[in-house]
């Protein structure tokens, strides 16, 4: 029987639209605009100034708090200006706009093609460097990689699992990577499993992906320590603690970081990135992201410069279909709506969705009719429908007390609820407000 | 271009939906519906289109005039209710009584609690209660099914169920094997739908199809019919086994009366009963022996509608005590 996680999950439509295009490369943009904060944690801080001529690669900005991450230029040009941009949280926020000219590369940065497997750093440079390279996670939640690799002291890292679930439906970004560039990957596996001290490394992909299974099974043959498993279709799969489960049958426990179970889960595409980073020397200034939608006349699977704006991506994808209601980052379950096309793509973008405008607008809301799908779909088993309750209540004890801050925002309840309650609208606000009430608590 | 739309996650959503859910369960009911008409012929016309109308035509009223809201009479839960009452009332009932079951249905029960979603009680079993309570004579003779093109078992026109002629014969002295006589070929007949009673409870293999059909349909669950009927059946049962001349065996309990229509159709109303499966174990074995209690020592033959009233009372505590298993809470590996 294939492994999965046990509580919850929904099966919503698979929409994989673009499996079959190959990744190719997205022209450089005349215009980058690259923000300092692309990553979980504190803003990086800027190296450069309005003026300054930049290289491919050149560190532009440095992570200097314990959680950031260093940013890279991926152009190379003139600095324009250091300026507020709309980015995919939809504010404007700092980041350093560059003209583009040529494609100058920094120095020492390796593009060949050819794979270099031998690894010859240590677990500490690797980690050094990593963090250098500003790698970050590129499954959605962009923590900075090196932290995640860093055990804290009195634990102990027994596994490495690498998570190319891809569960969010449309997004095809990591499975194309997986099929293309599974080699360099698997790579990048050996050297993040020599970081985290660990002689085992699991794979996890959805059996609707079974081109990759068997790609990574055959190449992983060949390298010590790594173990490819299908995993039965079912959304959050691709969620940490739901990946956990699925593959160990262990439990997170509330609160808690998976290394409390021994487990570390990087990405895939974490995994190509580290490859780079370490092998090839080559700073994370590019990323592959799916472009897509129904009504999207090319849809496709791009090597993006980071910092393009995702006009240049529809561009190449046909343009803008008549129809656009809504434009989103990342795939309709856990993407964010953007308010501008001008935005530009970020270490955490895995894929631009267009959803037509019948399909972008929510039905009515009415009464909850007490169904209790909401309360069997969550992977957390959490009581989604009483959550709403009581945050609308503005009972933020009881709110605590029923877990909300567990919630992973994979939004089951909210896709699953037959009359169209906001569920997970409400709870992230009981979230916010609980984030508000604990730090103040902290400080006291 | 237009201008794009902005909303939180997700983007997507299911094309369930609370009118496909209430529509299953009317037509989940579609069996049971043919068989009253093959039984009670026009009279049952009569009635279930009546107190349909009845209870859509209260809430739209009510809907229109007093709370001045969206009309919601076609999203299939007041065409469920006027079935629901219609099903446990007598093939005869006036006209007037129906109304009145249906004003206190809808407007009582259902839309003075905020409407559907928000009401505590099924509104059929508080419409049928009071019915009950208020014309206990007309709520009581029940006419015989006399099926279409064939004849009645007797020539009365109207007779008592097998419950009321259990609950007289024991009250009177006799014993169960005495009394037995009187109702005869009951669990064929019962099964088929040749016993008197109301619309709604003469057969229960149409009620079981419709229950069939809702369960493929993951309208209701197998958890709260499966804890009633269990817990009847042991109930039942023990006294049965303890004497079996004053207590009848738990397959008469099972076959009358509206045990059947009560167990699939309104103990399952998902807003009057528990969330969780292990909360609806409960609520079903709550409903079982207090049904029980009522047949076997109240002062009324049938105990369903009471018993589903009492345990939707408990619904909020059951709720709060049993929670599902929260991620993280279970096997560590
Ligand atoms: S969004 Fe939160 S509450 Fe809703 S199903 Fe997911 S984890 Fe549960
Ligand atoms: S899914 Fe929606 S209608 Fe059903 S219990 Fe949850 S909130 Fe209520």
């Amino acid at each position: 029987m294939l492994k999965t996680f046990k509580l919850g999950g929904v099966h919503p439509a698979e929409n994989k639209l673009t499996v079959d295009k190959s990744i190719s490369v997205l022209p450089i943009p005349k215009i980058a605009s690259i923000p300092f904060s692309q990553h979980l944690g504190a803003p990086a801080k800027v190296l450069v100034n309005r003026g300054d001529e930049v290289k491919v690669g050149q560190l532009i900005a440095k992570g200097e708090a314990f959680i950031s991450a260093n940013i890279h230029s991926s152009v190379s040009g003139k600095v324009q200006k250091i300026d507020n941009v709309v980015d995919t949280s939809g504010f404007r926020r700092p980041a350093v706009v560059i003209a583009v000219e040529g494609d100058e590369w920094a120095e020492g940065i390796d593009r060949s093609e050819t794979i270099n497997k031998e690894i010859s750093l240590s677990q500490k440079e690797i980690i050094q460097k990593i963090n250098e390279m500003g790698v970050v996670g590129l499954g959605g939640a962009t923590f900075p990689s090196h932290v995640k690799l860093m055990v804290p002291e009195g634990k102990k890292a027994e596994v490495l699992i690498i998570n190319g679930v891809e569960c969010e439906p449309y997004l095809t970004s990591d499975h194309r990577l997986m099929l293309e560039k599974g080699e360099e990957m698997l790579v990048g596996v050996q050297i993040l499993k020599i970081a985290l001290g660990v002689n085992k490394a699991m794979i996890g992909i959805e059996n609707n992906k079974p081109d990759a299974i068997k790609h990574l099974s055959e190449l992983a043959s060949q390298f010590e320590g790594i173990e490819v498993y299908g995993l039965k279709v079912k959304y959050p799969q691709g969620a940490e603690k739901q990946l956990i489960k699925a593959l160990i049958n262990r439990e997170v426990p509330s609160g808690k970081l998976p290394i409390e179970v021994g487990a570390v889960v990087n990405n895939a595409g974490t995994a190509y990135a580290v490859y780079q980073a370490i092998q090839k020397n080559k700073p994370l200034i590019e990323r592959v992201v799916t472009i897509t939608g129904k009504s999207v006349k090319d849809p496709g699977n791009f090597m993006v410069r980071i910092g393009t704006p995702i006009s240049e991506l529809i561009e190449a994808a046909g343009g803008l279909p008549e129809d656009t209601g809504k434009v989103i980052g990342g795939g309709p379950m856990m993407g964010k709506a953007l308010n501008s096309l001008e935005v530009p793509v970020v270490k955490g973008t895995s894929g631009i969705l267009i959803m037509p405008d019948e399909e972008a607008g929510r039905e009515e809301v009415l009464h909850c009719i007490r169904c209790g799908k909401c309360t069997h779909v969550c992977p957390m088993g959490l009581e989604p429908y009483l959550l709403e309750k009581v945050v609308m209540a503005e009972d933020w004890e009881r709110t605590e007390k029923e877990k909300v801050m567990d919630c992973i925002e994979c939004g089951s309840c909210h896709y699953t609820c037959p009359a169209n309650r906001p569920l997970l609208d409400y709870i992230r606000l009981g979230k916010n407000k609980m984030g508000q009430i604990m730090r103040n608590r902290a400080k006291k | 271009m237009n201008l794009l739309r902005v909303s939180g996650s997700p983007h997507v959503h299911t094309d369930n939906s609370v009118k496909k859910i209430m529509y299953g369960v009317v037509y989940a009911m579609v069996p049971a519906i043919m068989v009253s008409v093959y039984f009670f012929g026009l009279d049952a016309v009569r009635v279930i289109v009546l107190s349909v109308v009845a209870c859509m035509l209260v809430e739209f009223l009510i809907q229109k005039y007093v709370l001045k809201t969206t009309i919601t009479i076609w999203d299939g839960s007041a065409m469920i209710t006027g079935i629901l009452l219609a099903f446990n009332v007598p093939s005869n009932l006036p006209w007037w009584i129906i109304m009145i079951g249906a004003i206190v249905s809808i407007g009582v029960a259902k839309m003075s609690f905020g409407g559907l979603g928000k009401n505590m009680f099924n509104p059929a079993l508080v419409g049928r209660v009071f019915l009950l309570i208020s014309f206990p004579v007309q709520m009581t003779s029940w006419p015989i099914p006399v099926p279409i093109g064939g004849t009645a078992l007797t020539d009365a026109i109207t007779g008592p169920t097998p419950l009321g002629i259990m609950k007289e014969g024991l009250a009177a002295g006799k014993t169960v094997q005495d009394i037995m006589p009187d109702i005869p070929n009951y669990v064929q007949n019962l099964m088929t739908g040749f016993q008197g009673g109301s619309l709604g409870e003469v057969s229960a293999i149409a009620l079981i199809l419709g229950a069939i059909y809702m369960l493929i349909r993951k309208i209701i669950t197998w958890h709260t019919p499966g804890a009633y009927i269990g817990s009847v059946v042991i109930f039942s049962g023990i006294l049965w086994l303890v004497d079996p001349s004053q207590y009848v065996d738990p397959l008469f309990h099972l076959v009358t009366g509206g045990m059947m229509l009560g167990v699939f159709y309104m103990a399952t109303d998902m807003v009057s009963s528990p969330m969780s499966a292990k909360g609806q174990l409960i609520f079903g074995a709550g409903a079982g022996i207090l049904t029980i209690l009522i047949r076997v020592f109240g002062a009324y033959p049938e105990g369903v509608s009471f018993a589903i009233l009492i345990m939707n009372g408990f619904v909020p505590l059951i709720d709060r005590a049993f929670k599902p298993v929260r991620f993280g809470e279970m096997v560590k590996g």
